[in-house]
């Protein structure tokens, strides 16, 4: 592959036919075209509807309780410094997208979705989960609307990420395990996908993360950017000035897109996303679509996937039920291209080693899937002056992760 | 390009009836049995045959379709494997058209020049991928149609008036009417409303028009065979060949219990003379 030209702004994609350079498209059944188009066009209309921006910056703070505060990880920043080189040891802040209604960031793209699906008519919302954060998300509007909801759910997840099953059958949700390939988020995807095609008219298809056949990756991404948003003006209060460096996890990769698309053309900040490692990348048994996979064709858009030489979808592995997926969004694999961010990766155990040192060290028990992040972003400050200021995604709270945890550490609860 | 298929298209009409289109999983329960079964549907009463290539999320198609292409895989089916299934077919037959069909990803993999050339000189005549709409045209179906590989597409319920020149466009050999909204082997389609949807496309084109998904029986493809050119059954061969496995592979009555099948729907789509 040739090396993809720098373009003049990294935040003008994706192009009118859905591709971010070569990455996204529309790889979908005939069936779905005309319902994507129609999509799309609702959601251009409400982009241009200052009414529609209204309504969802108001449920955005009255129901969801933004904007998350942006907190000076203290004591984080003290542990790395004590490990630092004289002089290093950023100083790190975390954005607390897991204090939103629903404990993750998931709900700032539901609630954009569920809007529209409103405007739009339909009544009948499908969602696919692996975490289960989309999947309660999801279910949490459709109650607050009185919208019939439809989870999809691999069984292996339905199993280890029960407390978000119950929550989601509580929210009057419907949950459906999907019992084909690996039983985890992508089986979920195509049972999602196949109940779209065939209930084409009445229903409107959630999608959780920035993948997926266009407009799904420029939605999802346009309704996770208020993170970037706040995070400008909440470090200019604090601070003065903008941050140094942005880290996030990256399964899909919505919380990390809507952490940095607002910050792509500030030529200055360095920005890090974080794979899972799983048991590590030589090992196979990993979910690092960028570090460990190649670009493919899957859900609707080309992006960087793990498979077989053959093209065959291989199974991705996390301890993360959040970041089990093979492929990743399309604009990720994109600006990784051009190289605008560094793609690096953590393993579970040093996930599993940072849920506790945040847990201990700031009184906050993250989840899993920001985990990763914190691993590396520990890494990375201790390398960095102390004058470097830099920003986590904490994209999630680990209340969901407990027994997983307890599991791995201690045999189980 | 299209002459192999074009001729069947013609010799069923020569014949007063509609044409039967078959499909099979490629290496499914294994690329020996695969074979023998796609030699056998010619003369069980298949006009064409589409062969799967096996895709492990094929979000197009229900479990029996799904079940048959992971069967296939841990047969150690793969592209190559099913492009040399072709081959080996045509060695034995000249005259019947096999379509390949499946999902973007594994072509992609195998590389879009090479999977042509290779799939052409094979003899095969056409392709149908689910995932790539006209949207996509430039991915495969502009190379196929310059490599002189039929493209044919899908046309759904819900491609309307305003939509179907644009999936007709590039479109070769025949048009694959899809009779419901939804997967594979799901639902039994409203016939009254295939029959006047065949009626639609056929006001914006001259090609054949064939349909599929939900037919099952020879009443079913009877049915169908009053207003479409061809009447195509995939899933109902496809679990036919999986109630005749024996733990898992093939059976005494493998072969048999596809063509046995393929006897019936040919009979039910020969029971309608057309003019």
């Amino acid at each position: 592959m040739t090396a993809p030209q720098k373009p003049n702004s990294f935040r003008n994609g994706p192009d009118e036919t859905g591709h971010f350079g070569m990455f996204g498209g529309r790889f979908v059944a005939e069936t779905l075209m005309p319902n994507i188009l129609e999509l799309e066009a609702a959601y251009e209309a409400a982009k241009a509807d200052p009414e529609f921006e209204r309504e969802l910056r108001s449920y955005a703070t009255h129901y969801v309780g933004r904007p998350s505060p942006l907190y000076y990880a203290e004591r984080l920043t003290e542990h790395v410094r004590e490990t630092a080189g004289a002089g290093q040891g950023a100083k790190i802040y975390l954005k607390r997208d897991e204090l939103n209604h629903t404990g993750a960031h998931k709900v700032n793209n539901v609630l954009g979705q569920i809007l529209l699906a409103r405007r739009m008519g339909k009544k009948r919302i499908i969602a696919e989960t692996g975490a289960g954060q989309h999947g309660v998300a999801t279910a949490t509007l459709c109650a607050r609307f009185g919208l019939e909801c439809i989870v999809y759910m691999g069984a292996v997840d339905v199993e280890r990420q029960k407390p978000n099953v119950f929550r989601m059958e509580m929210l009057g949700a419907t949950v459906v395990p999907c019992q084909s390939g690996s039983k985890t988020l992508k089986d979920a995807m195509n049972e999602a996908l196949r109940d779209w095609v065939t209930n084409v008219e009445t229903t409107f298809y959630c999608i959780g993360t920035v993948a997926g056949p266009h407009p799904y990756p420029a939605m999802v991404r346009d309704f996770q950017c208020v993170i970037g948003e706040e995070v400008r003006w909440q470090m200019q209060e604090a601070e003065g000035r903008g941050p140094d460096s942005l880290i996030a996890a990256i399964g899909g990769g919505s919380n990390a897109i809507g952490l940095f698309h607002p910050f792509l053309d500030d030529e200055n900040v360095e920005i890090y996303g974080v794979e899972a490692a799983g048991r590590g990348i030589d090992t196979g048994e990993h979910a690092a679509s960028i570090t460990g996979g190649k670009p493919g064709v899957l859900h609707g858009n080309r992006t960087y996937l793990l498979m077989d030489g053959d093209g065959q979808i291989t199974e991705a592995h996390s301890i993360s039920a959040g970041l089990d997926y093979p492929g990743i969004g399309p604009e990720h694999s994109w600006l990784a291209d051009v190289g605008r961010v560094t793609y690096t990766s953590a393993t579970d155990k040093e996930a599993l080693d940072a849920f506790q040192l945040m847990s201990k060290l700031e009184g906050i028990i993250p989840a899993l899937e920001p985990s990763h992040a914190i691993a590396k972003a520990v890494e990375i400050a201790a390398g960095k002056p102390r004058d470097h200021i830099m920003v986590i995604n904490l994209c999630g709270r680990g209340d969901k992760d407990i027994f997983t945890v307890a599991e791995h550490l201690r045999g189980g609860l | 390009m299209t002459a192999r298929i074009d001729a069947r298209f013609a010799k069923a009409r020569a014949e007063g009836r509609a044409a039967l289109v078959t499909y099979v999983m490629a290496g499914d329960p294994d690329p020996e049995t695969a074979l023998a079964v796609i030699r056998a549907l010619p003369a069980a009463g298949a006009d064409i045959i589409e062969v799967g290539l096996p895709f492990t999320d094929p979000m197009a198609d229900g479990p029996a379709i799904q079940a048959s292409g992971l069967r296939a895989l841990k047969a150690g089916q793969d592209t190559a494997g099913t492009i040399d299934l072709v081959r080996r077919f045509r060695d034995g037959d000249a005259h019947t058209p096999i379509i390949l069909m499946g999902y973007f990803n594994p072509i992609y993999q195998y590389g879009v020049e090479r999977f042509l050339a290779d799939a052409k000189a094979a003899g095969v005549d056409g392709l149908i991928v689910v995932d790539l709409p006209p949207e996509e045209d430039a991915e495969l179906c502009l190379p196929a149609l310059e490599a002189g590989l039929a493209f044919i597409r899908l046309a759904t319920p819900t491609t309307d008036d305003k939509r179907l020149p644009a999936v007709l466009a590039n479109t070769a050999g025949f048009v694959y009417y899809v009779s419901i909204t939804g997967i594979t082997g799901a639902a039994t389609p409203d016939f009254g409303k295939v029959a006047s949807a065949v009626e639609r496309i056929k006001r914006h084109t001259d090609l054949p028009v064939v349909v599929g998904f939900g037919v099952k029986t020879g009443a079913h493809a009877a049915a169908i065979a009053q207003g479409a050119d061809g009447v195509v059954v995939g899933t109902a061969l496809v679990s036919a060949l999986e109630r005749s496995l024996v733990d898992g592979a093939a059976g005494p009555g493998t072969v048999e219990a596809v063509t046995g099948l393929v006897g019936e729907l040919a009979a039910g789509v020969r029971s309608v003379a057309k003019g």
